[in-house]
């Protein structure tokens, strides 16, 4: 009976969500300065209000009452490739100008999938079939709003970046489909030295370009006469890097291409802000830490390419104890919705506390996306984005129970259970009616000459 | 009534000859007397008279004099309306190359010269002018006049930016006399190139793509301005027919069938500020109020979403999908209901006959007959700025129209006989094969009368 009443309360919750909340009497893990205690956390217009474990119950709030449950921050996946419906502009081997803002597809039922498994930010990235790929999005899972209503406001938006096999697989007519994706005709580059052209070709095309409009914008200021410059989609992106107006995430695997990358990036002026995979990161875990870049890596998967063999499951511990700021993402649907697992392991292989563990998917990964001012811990003035866990986030065990965003409250895990069956009778009652249409009206007699009504 | 068919099948063999001679005929006067007028524009007319004079509808109303020269059909059990416009189509193109492409939203071009980007211009055409490629031989123009048809909005399909369609009439002496306005719109698909043919391979390439020629071709035309004005000095600007093309578009097509793309065609709208109408419309009945704020007119496809014919009858297909099917050919009535400019379109159909079943089922779905009618006359005209002109029947538009011996939107049609620019057509018989019959039966004052006509 007593789940059934915080059911009522949760779904009064979904509909309002300007009224103010207090999940009461949970293990908060804040993942900020006040540590883990059983205490509450109160929400007032999709804002953390209060935290501690005594909180005055403002007059008129709803109350959940948690005891026994688990709440922390909403998950944090640095490296994600759901709710697009483009992924690898593969054709060419520098993609900037695409972008994931331009075809994100909110109707993607992975984004459900993640909420359900306690995530509640991603950043999606352009795949990594060439050296420079195109612009990410941050989103927040908001399932059920439009395109516009996922991304992350305010963001500081990124681009992907690839070095080593994908990228220079397109190059090897041999090489398949796997990166590319549009390979028949080989594109450079076929090499990592090439790779390494790429990327400083198109920075030095990035530079002359910022220098052509800024001489463009002087002469034009000193009332000369000039002829206006084309803007070029392709390198505004880099222009950004350049100006430290856009994060670079690089898709990374080798100890070597990773020193390569950061040469680069010192020899231009700007700053690798995260480099993703890293499987080799252990090795110049000191490099890494000296540039600034964040890492941000898989638990223990390994060996499922050459580049790949050198991984080991220590790999992010001994970033994080050589002083880089390190996360743990999916990059898969499917992993996506268990990341809370994934940090477990960081105890076993590492050595690493709890909270050290849960801060690789919550508040590591906000830093590297510099959205830590707003997600990441549950502290005061920050984003009501709090997943509710029946038991210790870190273990197998556990369920994900509910989860907000804003204040509100996107899954729901009895409502989505006991939800199930007026779905399947929804879609039985469409799938009979169709039929006794079909059968009404007998065959369809358009006169296309049998062919398929979609021609795909 | 029954004499009419009759007539035309008997005068059949004459008319193709005719067709052929009667080029330079003025077309006369003709006058429809005591017929069910649906003007469309006004009340429906319901014992009125019209007059068709040179090509163009002299007159219309209750008390209409019957001009002494004029040919009169004696309408009493017909009802005259306004001829029907297909608001997105190939008709006049041919259909073996124009039509093959389907749907081009989501369908992949040929090979075409390898692309390294936005600057080689891939999958662009944007010069081709439907305007100048139409022509009176396409079998598919009388299927279409046999049902009703006598406009429509044609296009060049292939490619990202495939051409610029033209509104034509579906019938003329010479190809060049079907062109009513040459330049309707730019037809925009989102494209994308085969396997080995370089940029743009995925979607958001497509896009980056169309908002870089736009880019591209707003700099031409200050950079071209410019040198115009004081050329001294000044590097000569390139000369880039895929950007003339776009310039010379009055405004754009972007397809939207679900209402992500819908809501993402919108905002690409709004960013590359040229007018727009939005095409496809599938998940149109969620999408009401996406559709009302941007202010953007909507072509609907009467191509309803079918179950796959030839589907794997164990898959399990999603609610999504049931839903799809079942909403889809409500997408009229909801759009009618809120106020929204829309018009019909034939998509891929390649037999104009099936329409009708089609634009039945929308009726089936809530649409009025009156705004189903709209839907294929006026609003076409509308959206494309023609209404001056065509989608009506109104004193001293273009005389369109067709005549039939009861209510014109059936599954199958009783159209008696059409008029473009005045000519009168008759439809085949419902069994002759495509081109067998149905052509232009006169209209001409010199030309031999009939037994139906006094």
């Amino acid at each position: 009976m007593k789940t059934r009443a915080i059911l009522a309360f949760a779904a009064a919750a979904l509909v309002c969500s300007a009224e103010t909340l207090v999940i009461q009497n949970a293990t908060v893990w804040t993942m900020g300065k006040e540590g883990k205690f059983v205490g509450s956390v109160v929400i007032t217009d999709g804002k953390i209000a209060a935290v501690g474990e005594k909180v005055m119950v403002p007059p008129g709030a709803k109350v959940i009452d948690a005891t026994g449950q688990h709440l922390i921050p909403g998950i944090i996946d640095c490296h994600s490739h759901i709710a697009a419906e483009a992924i690898n502009e593969g054709s060419v081997s520098v993609s900037a100008m695409v972008g994931i803002e331009d075809v994100v597809n909110p109707e993607d039922i992975s984004i459900y999938r993640a909420l359900a498994g306690g995530v509640t930010t991603a950043n999606v990235l352009h795949g990594s079939a060439n050296s420079i790929g195109g612009k990410c999005e941050v989103m927040k899972m908001r399932w059920g709003k439009d395109a516009a209503g996922l991304k992350f406001e305010g963001a500081i938006p990124g681009i992907k970046f690839a070095l080593g096999e994908n990228p220079k697989r397109a190059g090897n007519v041999q090489g398949g489909l796997g990166g590319g994706g549009n390979t028949r005709i080989p594109r450079y580059p076929a090499t990592r030295m090439g790779v390494e052209d790429v990327i400083r070709t198109a920075f030095t095309e990035a530079r002359n370009y910022q220098k052509t409009w800024k001489d463009y914008n002087e002469k034009k200021a000193r009332g000369e006469a000039a002829v206006e410059p084309e803007r070029n989609l392709t390198l505004e992106p880099l222009v950004e890097v350049l100006e430290g107006k856009r994060f670079v995430h690089a898709h990374c695997y080798r100890a070597d291409e990773i020193l390569m990358l950061l040469r680069i990036a010192d020899d231009f002026g700007f700053k690798i802000r995260t480099l993703q995979h890293v499987l080799e990161g252990y090795k110049v875990a000191k490099e890494i830490a000296a540039h600034g870049a964040g890492a941000s890596t898989f638990s223990d998967w390994w060996s499922y390419k050459i580049e790949a063999y050198d991984a080991i499951p220590y790999n992010a511990a001994i970033m994080e104890k050589k002083g880089v700021l390190v996360s743990l993402n999916s990059d898969s649907a499917e992993l996506m919705r268990h990341l809370n697992t994934e940090a477990a392991k960081v105890m076993k292989y590492g050595g690493l506390s709890e909270e050290e563990a849960l801060a690789m998917v919550t508040i590591n990964p906000a830093k590297q996306l510099a959205i830590d001012n707003r997600v990441g811990s549950i502290e005061t003035g920050k984003d009501a984005d709090l997943v509710l866990y029946d038991k210790n986030p870190l273990s197998n065990y556990t369920k994900v129970q509910k989860v907000w965003i804003d204040g509100n409250q996107y899954f729901d895990r009895d409502k989505d259970v006991s939800g199930r069956a007026a779905l399947a009778a929804e879609k039985k009652s469409l799938e009979d009616k169709e039929k006794e249409e079909s059968r009404r009206q007998g065959p369809s007699s358009r006169g296309n000459g049998g062919q398929p009504r979609r021609p795909e | 009534m029954k004499s009419i068919s009759s007539a035309a099948v008997a005068a059949t063999a004459a008319t193709v000859l005719m067709a052929g001679l009667a080029f330079a005929e003025p077309p006369g006067t003709v006058a429809i007397r005591n017929a069910r007028i649906v003007t469309v524009s006004g009340p429906i007319i319901a014992k009125g008279t019209v007059i068709l004079r040179n090509g163009l509808i002299a007159d219309v109303g209750e008390n209409v004099q019957v001009p002494a020269d004029a040919w009169v059909i004696e309408g009493e059990g017909l009802t005259v309306y306004p001829g029907l416009i297909d608001g997105l189509s190939t008709l006049g193109l041919g259909s073996a190359t124009a039509a093959a492409g389907g749907r081009a939203a989501g369908a992949t071009a040929a090979a075409a010269p390898h692309s390294n980007g936005p600057e080689d211009r891939p999958l662009t055409t944007s010069w081709l002018r439907a305007a100048d490629e139409v022509k009176t031989s396409d079998h598919r123009l009388e299927l279409a006049r046999n049902v009703g048809f006598t406009s429509a909005v044609t296009f060049p399909k292939k490619g990202i930016f495939a051409g610029e369609g033209a509104v034509i009439n579906l019938g003329a002496d010479r190809d060049a006399d079907m062109v009513i306005v040459p330049a309707a719109g730019q037809y925009i698909t989102m494209t994308t190139n085969s396997f080995g043919g370089g940029f743009p391979s995925a979607l958001f390439g497509t896009i980056a793509y169309i908002r870089q020629l736009y880019l591209d071709a707003g700099r031409y035309q200050r950079v071209k301005a410019q040198y115009d004005a004081n050329p001294r000095g000044l590097p000569r600007p390139e000369y880039d027919r895929a950007l003339e093309g776009v310039i010379a578009s009055p405004r754009i097509l972007l397809p939207a069938e679900n209402i992500i793309q819908i809501s993402r065609m919108i905002k690409f709208a709004a960013e590359l500020k040229q007018k727009t109408i939005l095409y496809g419309l599938d998940e149109g009945y969620k999408a009401a109020d996406l559709v009302k704020a941007s202010g953007l007119p909507v072509l609907v496809s009467l191509r309803w979403p079918e179950k796959p014919r030839d589907g794997d009858p164990d898959e399990v297909e999603s609610l999504k999908t049931l839903e799809l099917r079942d909403k889809a050919p409500s997408t009229p009535a909801v759009l009618a209901k809120n106020g929204i400019l829309f018009a019909f379109y034939s998509d891929t159909i390649d037999q104009p006959r099936d329409l009708f079943k089609d634009v039945r089922k929308a009726m089936a779905n809530g649409l009025s007959a009156t705004d189903a009618l709209k839907a294929l006359t006026i609003n076409v005209a509308e959206i494309y700025g023609v209404a001056d002109r065509l989608g009506s029947i109104e004193k001293g538009k273009i005389a369109n129209l067709v005549v039939t011996s009861g209510e014109l939107l059936q599954e199958r049609p009783p159209v008696k006989m059409v008029f473009i620019d005045g000519v009168k057509y008759d439809p085949a018989p419902e069994a002759a094969a495509p081109g067998a019959g149905g052509g232009r039966t006169g209209g001409a004052p010199s030309a031999r009368p009939q037994g139906d006509i006094n």
